[in-house]
């Protein structure tokens, strides 16, 4: 595969190693898909990624979410003093909160640090031991064989995390305010039903994706690059959470600049 | 067959592989001999496309390899078996599963098929009961016979082997040796060896390549190895004692020979 042999031999050294690393993680997105295989092969590697990406981090997701509700709807109400604010405000607050950036974001964030690390470590250790290789002296294109099927397994399953993320978190903020006698749950879902907008939905979804896409694509790109032996496959993993939510933060500024 | 002209390779302005041409014939052990550092594998990765060369062509049996149309690449390239220094299994896979992989991946087999020939292809290595074992629960040895049933699997017409024997005790490293040539001559495969183990050069080699410092010193048969005058590879071979004491066996025996041949002529 001459771009990646290319990117391996370290023939891009320009000034800026940001625009080096930018330029090689285009080139290396553009090598997936090249002489790809065939859609059954993909089909079923889609699949097992999805499951241990999605099904993986359930629990993980639901326990950040549901805590993330409960800590938001507590924390609203002690910010709200005023007699002249009705309680089912706090619901209010806490869909929009949850919807617009504390599902798709902090999700996303919490998946970057389990599933970002989990692929940059597994491809940094197939590079070094040789396994790419392997791969490739077959004729298997070693890019489209592994980390295709992530990223689209990424870009599947993290929109569901972030939906099961909505509703616990919502329900974590129901079941705090009720037990602390913060609110009563008809005023807790009088606000959730307030001025509810469905394009805000749509937007966390559209955000999960781009995020999605980005954990995989960037860890991914860590995960194969490494060079080296055990210690440098750790500092893949470690570049590849921090890459992936310094970029995720900057894209979620630029979704919501765009989209909303 | 496989011919190389003229390779040349640098790394980061480093030299590493200096204008080798050479020819690797078919159904034999080709081995590429030379201490560590010398540009062996570099060449090897060189061959197989792992790694491009700066300049220089290779071709399998006449068909050019570099720089062709990249169906023609990858057609050569799924004639090829590579056993790899660390063996490269696949983690997430049993040793069946991956014999099984590039029969999967590269030939029309139905389930049916893939497992004959995976079982034929284990027994052949001497692994017929493993298939179930996974990477982690095999030993050195077992892992390089792993490593050399999936390469044959897809019934390869190239092998190459790198260090096959590194890492290995000296009865199994000579069984791995075995298996390769068997494998080599009963298929009538080419293949190529890199390493610097002296009695895998003596013991099972056809035809031998020295590399020195990224250049070819020198190219022969392994029976003529011992009496190479190239200084380079003389202090590589005899670098060993066992290879020095052997030499010196040799010598008072030729001499013994030259002297009863000399007292019967009298």
């Amino acid at each position: 595969m001459p771009i990646l042999l290319w990117l391996e031999q370290d023939n891009l050294r320009p000034t800026f190693p940001f625009m080096k690393n930018f330029g090689a993680y285009l080139l290396f997105l553009g090598s997936l898909f090249r002489r790809g295989e065939s859609p059954k092969i993909l089909f079923k590697r889609t699949i097992d990624e999805a499951i241990l990406i999605g099904i993986d981090s359930i629990f993980i997701v639901a326990v950040v979410s549901t805590f993330i509700g409960a800590v938001t709807c507590v924390q609203i109400s002690y910010n709200l003093t005023s007699a002249l604010i009705p309680k089912s405000t706090i619901g209010f607050m806490v869909r929009e909160m949850t919807v617009l950036e504390m599902a798709p974001t902090i999700t996303s964030i919490v998946l970057a640090g389990k599933v970002g690390s989990n692929i940059a470590g597994g491809l940094g250790t197939m590079k070094i031991t040789e396994q790419v290789d392997a791969l490739e002296v077959m004729g298997i294109n070693s890019t489209s064989y592994l980390v295709l099927p992530k990223i689209i397994a990424s870009i599947l399953v993290f929109p569901m995390l972030v939906i099961i993320a909505m509703f616990l978190s919502i329900l974590g903020g129901y079941v705090a305010g009720t037990l602390t006698d913060t609110l009563t749950g008809q005023e807790y879902i009088t606000g959730l039903r307030t001025a509810f907008i469905p394009y805000n939905i749509t937007f966390a979804l559209i955000k999960s994706v781009v995020f999605a896409f980005l954990i995989s694509s960037i860890s991914s790109y860590k995960g194969y690059f490494t060079t080296g032996g055990a210690l440098e496959v750790g500092e893949s993993s470690t570049k590849a959470v921090t890459s992936s939510v310094i970029a995720l933060l900057i894209a979620d500024y630029v979704c919501a600049q765009v989209l909303l | 067959m496989i011919e190389i002209h003229n390779i040349h390779k640098s790394f980061n302005g480093k030299k590493v592989l200096d204008g080798i041409s050479g020819v690797f014939e078919s159904g034999k052990m080709n081995m590429l001999l030379g201490a560590s550092g010398t540009g062996k594998s570099v060449l090897l990765k060189c061959i197989v496309g792992l790694v491009k060369p700066d300049v220089g062509s290779i071709t399998y049996d006449g068909r050019v390899f570099t720089n062709n149309k990249l169906d023609i690449r990858q057609e050569i390239r799924r004639k090829i078996g590579m056993l790899f220094q660390g063996s490269a299994l696949f983690d997430s896979m049993n040793v069946n599963e991956n014999v099984e992989f590039p029969l999967k991946m590269l030939t029309d087999m139905d389930r049916a098929e893939r497992i004959e020939r995976v079982e034929f292809c284990l027994k052949r290595v001497g692994l017929e009961n493993a298939g179930k074992l996974m990477p982690s629960e095999l030993s050195g040895g077992m892992k390089k016979r792993v490593g050399i049933a999936r390469a044959i699997a897809p019934h390869c017409t190239y092998l190459f082997c790198d260090e096959p024997n590194s890492g290995l005790d000296p009865l199994t490293a000579i069984k791995i040796d075995e298996l390769i040539k068997e494998i080599t001559e009963e298929y009538d495969i080419t293949t190529i060896v890199v390493t610097h183990d002296m009695n895998s050069v003596l013991e099972y080699g056809d035809k031998v390549m020295f590399m020195y410092q990224g250049k070819k010193l020198w190219e022969g048969q392994s029976s003529e190895i011992m009496d190479t005058k190239v200084r380079e590879l003389n202090d590589f071979i005899f670098s060993n004692r066992l290879m020095r004491d052997a030499k010196k066996v040799e010598q008072i025996e030729e001499d013994e020979r030259q002297e009863e041949e000399r007292q019967s002529n009298e």
